[in-house]
């Protein structure tokens, strides 16, 4: 990799002479330095202006009163008091981490098991995998968006698809999408369909789990199921690792389907008013600014902590091939 | 009982004696694929279906495709408010596509800097730029409006600044991160040739990377055009004049109406709203895939 002396006419290197050009001459650096920021620049403008300035412009507000009708000026501090109320009086923000939690808790796991579970069945070469893999992953690019979400409210509505199937087994079905009990659960089976693009990825990792191992495994007379459990899942577990952090934060972040569910309430009886739903109607609808940045706060360093313990708990049971531990 | 071994697709074929058990095996798999794939195709045709019932067969014909074909739907869906969904139509393509030439262009120029040049503090700019990829952008949503707002970009003379000008500048780390290895797969021999022949830097990323990193490109674009497309956050909290809505946003207003007389247009407008994605999985389905896979695993 070393550098070849000839005598590149570096531009506007002036100092670029034979004398520096056994190795990386300090005119080449240096232009290759300038050259390095020029390169960089759209990227560092955007992360002062549109990441870290308004990060720290989030944490000051936070502390304060702030809401976007009075002027600058007029902010007042409050010190801890947003921190206060949303720990201690504001009973919809403990529910919202409720729903958020209880719909992360459940619906990611459920993913993650039918994701793996049709990679498993799609896993032997044969000529359909490829259709199958496609149509499988279609819901993973339609299913974010606003007329999806429109779709399956209907569908799980009194006259929607969802009952005219139960009625077909004699179910006598309701307003799914109405039922404070039932109306989350909609969403995580919204959630569950979406398998296909984590599918996508443990289907990319099994290809990569040795086939030797199978031959081994079965010589030493391990069946189906201990196959499974003891070379599948280990020589697999980076990549469930990788979804699970992935949808974890994914789930965390659901907006949309809540929001036209409810038209961007959170009902029916709050039953659906996701921590993002929620701050989007303290910032926006209520137009707390203060309280929304203090929320937000909060919301990060939730991520943040979630994905230190995944993280701090992976060394135990997420294996690396490479004999490499961590 | 002779253990099964399960290596199909390993060419040496099993012993003649295991032979009718994986055949079995192999149907009652597909079986279970076709049903599956039935129960995720379900809401989707359902969906199709529904877009074209009249508004008296939505409430009592329970099956998937209409008796009478009505696709008054898409007419009355078109016009349904005071401004025509055409008009919605065009200004999530002109996001959409502003996006795409956006995140292009700066990801492609921030990738070329992290993965071949050398620079002061080159490892720190990396790290942070992996710990945006984590990053909600729903922690991010107040401070910017506030910002943007202040700068009389919100509801200014073109509203739609606020969604584009942070993807000029390469705020979506993941198309950053995926170029960037890409690019690391391209021989370096490539830059010391080129070095050799006179280029510098900007000759190395013109002539070498530029060409050569085509496939990424193609990858980010059709990406940053699904998700804008389908991306509906932003585009609530930024856009506030009806004429300036783009069609996720647009969608909304038909929830508001809660009549029933409008079930049908709804669905016929979320019907053509999903039309241009599904139209990207079909002609890319391939490089979809295997996009999320590339990105996905390495690293």
């Amino acid at each position: 990799m070393a550098l070849t002396t000839a005598p590149d006419p570096t531009r506007r290197g002036p100092g670029t002479d034979r004398a520096h050009a056994t190795r990386r001459g300090p005119g080449l650096r240096h232009s290759e330095g300038l050259a390095g920021y020029v390169f960089l620049s759209p990227w560092l403008i955007g992360l002062m202006g549109v990441t870290a300035v308004p990060m720290l412009l989030s944490l000051y507000l936070s502390f304060t009163n702030y809401d976007i009708l009075t002027p600058f000026s007029e902010v007042r501090w409050v010190g801890l008091a947003n921190y206060e109320r949303m720990f201690t009086s504001d009973p919809s923000y403990w529910h919202a981490v409720r729903v958020t939690v209880t719909f992360a808790l459940i619906a990611v796991p459920l993913k993650l098991a039918a994701a793996l579970g049709v990679a498993l069945l799609l896993n032997r070469a044969w000529r359909g995998v490829g259709l199958f893999r496609g149509l499988f992953y279609l819901p993973s690019l339609l299913g974010g968006s606003v007329a999806l979400a429109i779709v399956w409210v209907n569908m799980f509505n009194r006259d929607g698809a969802f009952n005219s199937l139960l009625s077909l087994v004699g179910i006598q079905g309701k307003p799914w999408v109405n039922d404070p009990d039932w109306a989350l659960e909609t969403l995580m089976v919204l959630a569950i369909w979406q398998f296909g693009a984590p599918m996508v990825i443990f289907l990319a990792g099994l290809k990569q789990v040795p086939t030797e191992l199978y031959e081994a495994a079965s010589v030493d007379g391990a069946g189906r199921f201990r196959q499974f459990r003891n070379v599948t899942l280990p020589m697999l577990s980076p990549v469930i690792f990788f979804n699970l952090v992935l949808e974890t934060i994914n789930g965390f972040q659901g907006f949309t389907a809540a929001f036209v569910l409810s038209n961007g309430t959170g009902g029916p009886v709050d039953s659906t008013l996701m921590y993002t739903l929620n701050l989007y109607i303290t910032g926006f609808t209520d137009l707390e600014m203060g309280y929304a940045s203090a929320m937000a706060w909060v919301f990060l360093l939730a991520i943040a902590v979630i994905t230190a313990i995944f993280f701090s708990t992976g060394r135990f049971w997420v294996h690396y091939s490479d004999g490499e531990d961590r | 009982m002779v253990a099964v071994t399960p290596t199909a697709g390993v060419p040496t074929g099993p012993a003649p004696t295991a032979r009718r058990r994986p055949g079995g095996r192999t149907l009652l798999r597909l079986l279970i694929l076709v049903a599956i794939v039935a129960v995720v195709l379900y809401p989707l045709i359902w969906m199709v279906g529904t877009s074209v019932k009249s508004q008296e067969e939505i409430v009592n014909n329970v099956g998937l495709l209409p008796e009478r074909f009505t696709p008054g739907n898409y007419t009355a869906g078109w016009s349904n408010f005071d401004v025509s969904f055409g008009r919605f139509f065009l200004n999530s393509a002109m996001v959409s596509l502003l996006t795409v030439v956006g995140n292009g262009l700066s990801c492609l120029l921030a990738a070329y800097a992290f993965a071949r040049l050398r620079f002061r503090l080159r490892g720190l700019w990396f790290a942070v730029m992996i710990g945006t990829l984590l990053l909600p952008q729903h922690v991010l949503i107040v401070p910017q409006y506030i910002l943007f707002r202040t700068l009389g970009l919100v509801g200014g003379e073109w509203p739609y600044l606020p969604l584009l000008i942070p993807q000029f500048l390469a705020t979506e780390a993941f198309f950053v991160f995926l170029m960037v290895q890409f690019m690391r797969g391209v021989p370096r021999e490539l830059d010391e040739a080129a070095r050799i022949d006179g280029a510098g830097p900007f000759g190395i990323f013109r002539h070498i990377i530029l060409p050569l990193s085509r496939p990424a490109l193609v990858t980010t674009a059709i990406f940053s055009f699904i998700w804008t497309w389908n991306d509906f956050f932003r585009q609530l909290v930024f856009l506030s004049q009806l004429e300036d809505y783009t069609v996720p946003v647009a969608l909304t207003l038909f929830i508001d109406s809660t009549s029933q007389s409008a079930v049908g247009p709804m669905f016929a407008m979320s019907v053509l709203s999903l039309l241009p994605v599904f139209l990207f999985f079909v002609a890319f389905q391939r490089m979809l895939v295997e996009g999320i896979n590339t990105s996905g695993i390495k690293g």
